[in-house]
Parts: structure tokens; C-alpha cells; sequence
């Protein structure tokens, strides 16, 4: 049992929660995730390493309330306990000598992309951060990441924050500038992912994304992972979560993301008419 | 005087047409007066062949005597002495290639129904006794084990027997590895796992779960944390794939994640229970082993109205057991022998829709000692499927090898050991099981797990004198 230590509320779908796992703790790396399970009967699920606390033995995660398992997740408050906490899982990013980054998170990415411009600023790269969310109200990690990166960019798809736009629109007018960057890590959506990468490929900026795919163990057991990055198959669990942008086979990521769309609709709905039901009125 | 029938006591089974759709057990199990009758069929030979045939050793004449007289709690113990999971082993052992092999009695007839007869035995136990909480003196000597399978759990159970402090480090949330997330409830029900387990950790071993080794803790660190000796477990968690074009479409499973949806997260039960399944109504299942048999079984169980194992050599070369394979075909199952897939087709959207085939004929032996298959010109076809299970077989995972510098592993995975010991090329560290040989059964798992224990006892006595 993984106690909740901290819980924070950052936007209407998105929260944060710190919790008491000093085994993970010890190791957990950027880019690594873990693998939750909320309680009995619960599905396994990945998510990434927000941020984490060796001497306090803590790690933080951020998540989107998305489908059943996530708002379950999302109704525990401080003190309450997480049945499985499994981890650090997956590769740690490779960032030792890059000079200056770009580092996108879009939406809820951002929360993966900050312990990566946190790492790159503390190795004394110069790091750009380029954040998009849908309008202003879902924005995060605002003051966070101002103080990992040089400079912060952070545009809205409805321009509520006065910047419209999507990230690959400010990382183009950067790169047509005359930016440099040895790196560009880009996390977000898988469509997100995929049009950074093809904005920076003609540049031959190395393009790193970080892949959520569905996932059953987190070990390399089940397979259900499958990237298919470079002409070869990779296992996401442990050849990544990072992979090279350049290379990844996003339509077929796309496309393998949507296996289980219907089945969640279905437990989610049956979760909010029994949460919002007649019973509870 | 000896029942000297020809045929075993038939055990009475699930209908097949109905259980094809539970998960109930299919094999009900012996009646006390059936295992006493069968147990009449023993000769007590004097140099007990049967003996021979079993990795582990269990005194199989002594304790077919007991139930012939009835005197069912004594056999238990006797299979004890050297079984520690014998209501797993009396379902799950392939004991035409074991034990009942050797049987005098199946030179002429049937061999003695020996699997049966261990799994009366245990049921029996299980049905009309507490285990106890045996006193064992503790020698201080702390011993990690990696992985709760049946060759960790067997390693675990005899290092406690001799007043070792076991610890079991588990990287899933419920212990038991392949006999909880591989094999389905119809052939080995989970809360009969789950109190073997119990009976293990009665002994004072203790299992932690959610502990991946090679990530959330190393072997070098384990040995910084005072265990003095370490057996690896970890069994073979890595699917192997065929490496042909649409095996990344939607609809294609390996058997692990198949399995493991069903036996370990409980899918069949969605949406009681959070994770899904997707079983198409034509489901393929590549291979011909009992994994392959088990998730067949267990599509069919899901509702899909035509399943078929795709095996490309022929039935006699299959390597699942005898029983199994009844199983699968009185349930319904289409065997297609000799046949291969070459690509699985796809929808525009990206599911499976159909698997493209190629006739085999047998060639001469290879090096496994079957005949090799080679593929038959111009016999392409396709089945109409939109599932495809992929059972060809699974490697060691390679977790730990990639985190313990100085661990020798074999090209394909596995980590070599001196076969007498399983000593590895790290001292203090053996191992055991489908990590040593890729995937094989139960019982050899367990008989490493056995040889490994008594080589850390040897180790660590020879170490302190």
C-alpha cells in the first residue's frame, strides 16, 4: 500500500499527487514511469515520473482524469492509498551533453517534459520550453517550468492566454530565426509528437518523444507495448519510453492507441452512472 | 488384491460443451472411493521406475500404498516430503512424459493414473485439514529469491525447511508467475495457487511484491543488503514474435498479454473488473504447446464462435500435452496442422482481418529431432480471422541480465549454470527454471528450484565453516 501524501488539484482534469514510495524514489530517473493499480479488480496502468524526492523517499505523479482508472485515481485524497506502486520502469533519458534543448510538453506532457528541462538546467544546458493546452484555464506547471528553462513559451488553441497557436508554430518561428538546438524532446499527444518531429527532421535537429502506449506489465512480458521505430519492433516498457522522433511509426501508434477506445467508453460510463446514479442522490 | 484393469479410473469432467463456456475447472477430480480403486491399480514395484521419471523425486509407490489403504492425509505427506506444490503438480506435470512413462502397468494398458492420484491426494488434504504452522529453528542466514514461479516458490520453500530467512521478490502485484498469470482457471483454479502460496509463506518465507529486480533493485544491491546467497526465478516473460508483416495490427496478442489479461486481471469478468479483452468471433492461435492450447481454450470460453491452432508441423510433433490437446478438441477447437502464417492482413483502419498461410510438408529431422517443416509452393491461402495469438514460445527476460555485470548469459537469453548446481557465473548466485531454459514445464522448474536450494545450503555451510 502506497500512501498519498500530497494532493494538489491543477487543473479541472489534471491533478498531482505525491506519494510515499522510497523504493522508487531511490532510483527513479527522468524518463522513467511506474505502474499503478488503484485497487482490487483495478486495471494496471503506466504513468510517468513527474518528479521525485530520494531523501524524503517520494515520487510525484500528474495525471489527466481520462478514463476509469485515472479518476478513480483522481477521487483518493491525502492519507488515502494506492494498492500497487511498481517502479522505476523504462530507460531514463539520455541527456548528457546537450548544450541547448527545446523542450515541448503539450497538455498533460508537459508534466513529463518538466523532470526532463529540470535535468537538462541542472546539467547547465540552455533550455527552451515550448508548452501548448487547449485555453488558458488548463494550463500547468507555469511557475514550475519557468524556473528549469531560459525561456517559456506557452501558447493556447484558442489564443485565451493572448498567444494562439500550437507549439510547432513557436518552435518554427524559433528555428526560422536561427535558434540552434542540439536536441528537441517533445511530449504530448501522439499527434503533437508526430508534427514536431517532421518540423525538425529536415533541420536534423535529434528529435527525442516520449511513447504511452497500452501496457500490461511494464517488464517486457506482454508485448502489448510494440513501437515499431525504425523498421524495428521495440518494446516501449524496456527499450523506452523514449525513442528517436525521426523514426517512430506515429500512424501505427496512432493507430494501436484506439485498440481498447470502445471498452473504455463503456467502463467509464458504467463508473459515472453509478458515481452520478439514482443511488447517490 | 490388485485392480487389474487395463484403463485408468476415468475422472469425471465438465461437460465440454458447457464448460467451453466457463472458467470453471474441467477436471472435477477423484471421489475417495475412485483414488482408492486406481491405487489398486499400483504393483509397488520393487525399483519403482516411476521414480525415475520425476524431477522432484516424489515417493510415488509409498504414497499410491497410503491411498490404496486409505489412508489419504498420510499420502499427503508423503508426497510432501519432496513435492511442496502437489495439487499443482497433480494438475499440470505432463506425466505421459514423467512418472506415469515408466509405469509397468502402461506397457499393457494404461500407466497408473499417478497425476491423478497426487492431486486427490492434495484436494483431499486441503478439503479436510489446516496446514500447520511447522516450528522451524532459524539459522540467521538471509537468502533472497527472485521471482514467485514455481521454481522460486519451490527454492523459497525448501531453504525455509532448513532455517534459512527466505525473502521472495515478486515484480507483479499477486505472487505465483506463471501459475497465476499463464495457466487459465479451467485447468489450475487461482485460489488453489493461492493457498499453496500460503502454505509456502506458513514456513516464514516472505514475498514481496511489486519489486521488479534489475530495476527497482539490483542483485549487486541485494547482496549490499546482507543476503548471503540468491536464486533467480525469473522465468521466461519475453514473447517471442514471428517477424512477419501486420504482426503490429490491432488484434494481434501475444499469449502472454492474452493470458495475463485473463488469468491474472480477470478480463473475463469485464467489466466487474477494469481491464479488457478483445476476442474477434475467428480467432487464430499460432503454435502448438500449451500456452497455445490454454489461450485457444480460453478465446472459446470468451465467446468467439470458430477458433483455430495454427501448429506447422503435424499432430504428432505438437508439444502440448496429450490431455490438453483431448481437451482443446473436445471443446471445439480446429486444428490446422501443417500449416504457417506468412502475413496477417489488415483493415484500413488498422485490424486485423484476416492471416495468409502456406501449406507445409515434413522434411528430414532437424536438430530438435522433429522433422523440419518446409513450405509447400503455391499453397497460399487465407483464414478469416480478426484475432491472432501468437504462441510460439517465450525467452528470459532480460531485466536482470542488462543490470548484474558478470551474470553469463547464452546468446538466446538464458543464463548459463552449471547444470548440477545452478550455480551461475556470479558467486552466491544460482538459478533456475525458464530463466535457465526457456520455457519449459512446471516440474522442471521445480526440480531446479530443489537442486538449486540444497546447492545454497552446500554454499553457504561450506562459506561460515
Amino acid at each position: 500500500m502506497f500512501k498519498i501524501l500530497e494532493k494538489r488539484v491543477l487543473n479541472p482534469d489534471v491533478k498531482l499527487m505525491v506519494v510515499d514510495a522510497p523504493v522508487v524514489a531511490k532510483k527513479a530517473e527522468p524518463g522513467q514511469f511506474i505502474i499503478l493499480r488503484v485497487r482490487e479488480g483495478g486495471e494496471r496502468i503506466p504513468l510517468t515520473i513527474a518528479d521525485y524526492d530520494r531523501n524524503k523517499g517520494t515520487v510525484t505523479i500528474i495525471f489527466q482524469e481520462v478514463g476509469k482508472t485515472t479518476k478513480l485515481l483522481g477521487s483518493l485524497n491525502e492519507g488515502d492509498y494506492i494498492l500497487d506502486f511498481v517502479g522505476p520502469l523504462g530507460q531514463p533519458s539520455h541527456l548528457e551533453n546537450v548544450k541547448r534543448a527545446a523542450v515541448i510538453g503539450g497538455g498533460l506532457g508537459t508534466a513529463i517534459a518538466y523532470p526532463q528541462a529540470k535535468k537538462l538546467h541542472s546539467m547547465g544546458a540552455y533550455v527552451d520550453a515550448i508548452t501548448g493546452f487547449r485555453n488558458k484555464d488548463l494550463i500547468i506547471l507555469e511557475d514550475e517550468m519557468k524556473k528549469v528553462c531560459n525561456r517559456l513559451f506557452i501558447t493556447t488553441d484558442d489564443g485565451s492566454n493572448g498567444n494562439k497557436g500550437f507549439v510547432t508554430d513557436v518552435l518554427k518561428k524559433l528555428l526560422d530565426e536561427g535558434t540552434q538546438y542540439d536536441l528537441v524532446i517533445a511530449i504530448g499527444p501522439l499527434v503533437m509528437m508526430k508534427a514536431v518531429s517532421n518540423l525538425t527532421r529536415p533541420y536534423g535537429i535529434k528529435t527525442i518523444v516520449s511513447m504511452n502506449p497500452i501496457m500490461v506489465d511494464g517488464t517486457g512480458m506482454c508485448g502489448g507495448c510494440r513501437v515499431t521505430v525504425g523498421g524495428e519492433v521495440k518494446f516501449a516498457c524496456v527499450d523506452g519510453p523514449d525513442f528517436d522522433g525521426h523514426l517512430v511509426d506515429f500512424d501505427e501508434a496512432i493507430r494501436r492507441q484506439a485498440m481498447y477506445k470502445k471498452e473504455e467508453r463503456q467502463s467509464l460510463e458504467a463508473h459515472e452512472c453509478k458515481l452520478g446514479g439514482i443511488g447517490n442522490a | 488384491m490388485p485392480n487389474m484393469s487395463l484403463k485408468k479410473v476415468q475422472m469425471p469432467e465438465q461437460d465440454p460443451n458447457v464448460r467451453n463456456k466457463n472458467f470453471k475447472e474441467v477436471a472435477l477430480g477423484y471421489t475417495e472411493e475412485m483414488a482408492v480403486e486406481e491405487a489398486k491399480r499400483c504393483l509397488n514395484c520393487k525399483n519403482r521406475p516411476c521414480v525415475s521419471g520425476c524431477p522432484v523425486n516424489v515417493k510415488i509407490p509409498e504414497f499410491i500404498s497410503l491411498i490404496a489403504e486409505g489412508r489419504f492425509e498420510e499420502a499427503y505427506l508423503k508426497i510432501k516430503e519432496t513435492n511442496n506444490l502437489p495439487a499443482i503438480c497433480g494438475r499440470v506435470c505432463p506425466q505421459e512424459n514423467q512418472c506415469e512413462k515408466y509405469c509397468v502397468r502402461g506397457k499393457k494398458g494404461e500407466p497408473v493414473g499417478i497425476g491423478r492420484l497426487e492431486r486427490f491426494a492434495a484436494d483431499w488434504y486441503m478439503a479436510h485439514r489446516e496446514p500447520e504452522t511447522p516450528e522451524i529453528p532459524k539459522n540467521n542466514k538471509k537468502v533472497a529469491v527472485i521471482g514467485s514461479g514455481p521454481a522460486g516458490l519451490t527454492c523459497a520453500a525448501d531453504l525455509a525447511k532448513m532455517g534459512y530467512s527466505v525473502t521472495i521478490f515478486e515484480a507483479f502485484h499477486t505472487p505465483g508467475g506463471v501459475l497465476m498469470y499463464g495457466i487459465p482457471e479451467f485447468r489450475l483454479p487461482k485460489d488453489l495457487v493461492q493457498r499453496e502460496i500460503d502454505i509456502v509463506k506458513k514456513l516464514g518465507v516472505e514475498i514481496k511484491t511489486n519489486m521488479v529486480v534489475g530495476k527497482s533493485v539490483t542483485i549487486d544491491e541485494l547482496m549490499e543488503e546482507g543476503y548471503e546467497a540468491i536464486f533467480i526465478g525469473s522465468g521466461a516473460g519475453l514473447p517471442n514474435f514471428m517477424g512477419i508483416p501486420g504482426e503490429n495490427l490491432n488484434g494481434v496478442y501475444s499469449a502472454n498479454e492474452f493470458l495475463t489479461r485473463i488469468n491474472l486481471m480477470k478480463a473475463y469478468l469485464y467489466p466487474e473488473v477494469d481491464t479488457p479483452i478483445k476476442v474477434g468471433r475467428n480467432v487464430a492461435v499460432v503454435g502448438g504447446g500449451n500456452v497455445a492450447m490454454d489461450a485457444a481454450r480460453s478465446a472459446k470460453r470468451l465467446g468467439a464462435e470458430n477458433v483455430y491452432i495454427v501448429y506447422r508441423r503435424s499432430e504428432a510433433e505438437m508439444p502440448a500435452r496429450l490431455e490438453e490437446i483431448h481437451h482443446a478438441k473436445d471443446e471445439g477447437i480446429i486444428f490446422k496442422f501443417l500449416t504457417n502464417p506468412v502475413r496477417i492482413l489488415g483493415t484500413d483502419d488498422g485490424w486485423v482481418k484476416g492471416m495468409e498461410c502456406i501449406e507445409m510438408e515434413l522434411g528430414e529431422p532437424d536438430k530438435s529431432g522433429r522433422r523440419r517443416p518446409i513450405p509447400k509452393k503455391g499453397s497460399e491461402h487465407v483464414i478469416d480471422v480478426d484475432t491472432v495469438i501468437i504462441a510460439i514460445g517465450q525467452s528470459p527476460n532480460p531485466l536482470i541480465k542488462s543490470t548484474t555485470p558478470g551474470l553469463k548469459t547464452h546468446e538466446w537469453g538464458g543464463i548459463v549454470v552449471d547444470e548440477e548446481t545452478g550455480a551461475t557465473s556470479i558467486p552466491g548466485v544460482f538459478a533456475g527454471g525458464d530463466a535457465v531454459t526457456g520455457a519449459a514445464t512446471v516440474i522442471l522448474a521445480m526440480g531446479a528450484g530443489k537442486k538449486a536450494a540444497a546447492a545454497i545450503d552446500r554454499y553457504l555451510k561450506s562459506k561460515s565453516a
